[in-house]
């Protein structure tokens, strides 16, 4: 019987790419006949399991009901990993552990952050919010006066332009989807609508852009354009549900959905309506970008189309041959995600993963690709596109574009580069260790 | 100034304009919960700095007086005459042209020299942000600058000449932002 299953599922048309990719509609048919391949397949390959018998927590009362509710005590080893735990007088990262969790949200405690001076205690009774400048009257906002206004909710994701700096290193780096892009998560934010705001200012036609200000202590300042301020910009209050983390902004950060996390200012304090750019230190200097030869792109904005895939990856293990699912994010700050194409064979042929409803612009778009792992080599890569008609580009085409290292990178905290969106590819070999390669 | 009224029309203009769906303009009752406040009364906090000289305040320094403000004050972080450590070089730098990975420094990447006063003024320094004067942010950058050789050793920087200081990378920039950036809807003008 095993026997059969395992012949059905060999000749089922539903390998759509080489190295044992299958159809994506499997899920979609949900046909007794899939499963029961599918897991026929498992049955023919391995043990019967174990008789059952009840464990000691199902024999007695369990523990005490938490106000707050945190993990379990066996997920203590999911947290964000630091780069400056001793609070040192310099940026401080904490970054998003991709690899040990799903779905297309991430829950506030493990949202990535960067702070460039620590983070600061804000009273929300105290703080406020001023637009001002290039408007017919400035005004002041406080947190109780913001909570009065209507309201909008959306997914968006926040990148740092610097997420996947060790990409550019001329070797692959050996490092986890949490240390190779760590800096990138994904959250539902509520707010305000900044152009809500600016219609009680009003706008001099003079304004082009916004400069937008933290209350932190080096004042991080960024130059916005006007038509970003008015398109889809928010004053940000809430995070999945909750008020902003310390770290996020609280109690107020600007939210400008798909780009570069710096210019979402933080613990916002100020918007001045200006009619140029301020060139401030993060704008002018830090986000802005070396090209081969010299010159320097300023003023990128955009966390253009990108994927990875976060199961299987660097630091799991694969347990065996047989069925997989591959899973990732994708995401684009120029819109909605239309298409994700994976390879088990390094590119070589190409199977198009189901993307998790609801696909919605400039937020993860969860992609999966049944697979099934012969135990043989394998190299996966996933390759996204957006309906700006964006596409992740292949590595050499990036390369040739942006550059890579001259030696190899040996800090995967360093940041060589910014803004690279390019492909990553998981090598399994056949004891089932991934290995991060070049393909 | 744009009304109220116009804003709407303005807005609307913008989501017939644009290819990508975005969220309906805001419209109905207006909650009027700002405060009205001068210009005068933000002052404190508006401390931006532009390159063409917007925004950078009265006041003046030479290098001279800026090398003793910053044995006192910045060379723990910055090294003896801003050859770094702990922290950034304030002084040379490779050429950018040796490589996507060049450390950027003040010399070999800064396009702007307001950016200099603007940083210093806001951030620096890093434990005591904004408790330098102007004066003393105007000597500081003086002392960069001259460190760097981009101005003379006795040359007074202040609001009419340090704008005009030419940093060498200036022109060294593409500006990706409107051209490169063709999911952002544009204003009409």
């Amino acid at each position: 019987m095993a026997g059969d299953l395992s012949k059905l599922v060999q000749e089922a048309p539903v390998a759509v790419a080489g190295n044992g990719l299958l159809d994506r509609r499997v899920f979609l048919r949900g046909g007794a006949a899939f499963a029961a391949a599918l897991s026929g397949y498992a049955l023919a390959r391995t043990a019967a399991a174990e008789p059952l018998a009840d464990d000691p927590w199902s024999r007695e009362t369990g523990a005490v009901t938490p106000a707050l509710q945190t993990p379990s005590r066996f997920e203590k080893h999911v947290t964000r990993t630091l780069s400056n735990p001793k609070n040192d007088t310099r940026t401080s990262h904490a970054r998003t552990p991709h690899h040990l969790v799903n779905g297309t949200f991430t829950p506030n405690s493990l949202h990535f952050t960067i702070n460039h001076s620590g983070i600061p205690d804000i009273d929300p009774d105290r703080h406020r919010l001023v637009i001002h400048g290039l408007v017919r009257q400035p005004l002041v906002f406080t947190l109780d006066a913001l909570e009065r206004y209507p309201k909008v909710s959306r997914m968006a994701f926040i990148e740092c332009g610097g997420n996947s700096a060790p990409m550019f290193s001329n070797e692959p780096v050996q490092a986890t989807t949490q240390a190779l892009h760590g800096l990138v998560s994904c959250a539902e934010w509520t707010g305000v609508r900044l152009a809500t705001l600016l219609e009680e200012t009003g706008i001099d036609p003079a304004a082009k852009w916004i400069v937008a200000e933290g209350a932190d202590s080096l004042a991080l300042h960024r130059s916005v354009p006007l038509a970003k301020a008015l398109d889809d910009a928010m004053i940000a209050l809430y995070q999945n549900g909750e008020r902003l983390m310390p770290g996020n902004g609280y109690p107020m950060r600007l939210l400008l959905p798909g780009w570069e996390g710096n210019m979402n200012v933080k613990f916002l304090r100020r918007v001045k309506l200006t009619d140029q750019p301020a060139m401030s230190y993060y704008e002018g200097r830090t986000y802005s970008q070396i090209l081969p030869g010299g010159k320097a792109y300023r003023f990128y904005f955009v966390q253009e189309v990108k994927s990875f895939i976060t199961h299987p990856s660097y630091g799991l293990k694969m347990k065996g041959p047989g069925y997989y699912e591959i899973s990732g994010v994708a995401y684009s700050g120029d819109g909605r995600i239309t298409k994700v194409m994976v390879s088990a064979d390094g590119g070589r042929t190409w199977g198009e993963a189901a993307l998790q409803e609801p696909v919605l612009s400039k937020a993860y778009t969860r992609f999966r690709m049944p697979w099934r792992w012969d135990g043989g080599p394998a190299v996966l890569q996933s390759r996204a596109w957006d309906d700006a008609g964006k596409v992740q580009p292949l590595r050499a085409e990036f390369v040739a574009a942006r550059g890579q290292t001259r030696k190899p990178v040996t800090n995967p905290l360093g940041f060589v580069n910014q803004h690279y969106n390019s492909l990553t590819s998981w090598a399994v070999d056949s004891n089932g260790e991934i290995k991060h390669v070049y393909a | 100034m744009f009304t109220p009224e116009r804003l709407v029309i303005f807005a609307a203009a913008l989501a017939l304009g644009a290819c990508a769906v975005m969220a309906p303009a805001p419209t109905g009752p207006k909650p009027g919960l700002g405060k009205p406040i001068s210009e005068a009364d933000i002052a404190a906090w508006d401390i931006n700095a532009a390159p063409d000289g917007t925004g950078l305040p009265p006041g003046r320094g030479t290098p001279a007086q800026g090398a003793k403000i910053y044995v006192e004050k910045c060379v723990v972080c910055h090294g003896e005459k801003g050859t770094g450590k702990p922290f950034a070089r304030l002084v040379g730098g490779d050429p950018v042209s040796s490589g996507i990975e060049t450390p950027k420094t003040i010399a070999n990447f800064w396009g702007y020299p307001t950016m200099i006063f603007d940083f210093t003024r806001r951030a620096m320094p890093f434990q005591a942000p904004r408790t330098l004067t102007d004066d003393e942010v105007y000597a500081l950058t003086a002392y960069i600058l001259a460190l760097n050789k981009l101005i003379g050793e006795n040359d007074e920087m202040n609001a009419q000449t340090l704008p005009r200081v030419r940093m060498p990378n200036r022109d060294n920039f593409i500006v990706r932002f409107p051209e490169l950036t063709p999911s952002l809807p544009r204003i009409p003008q």
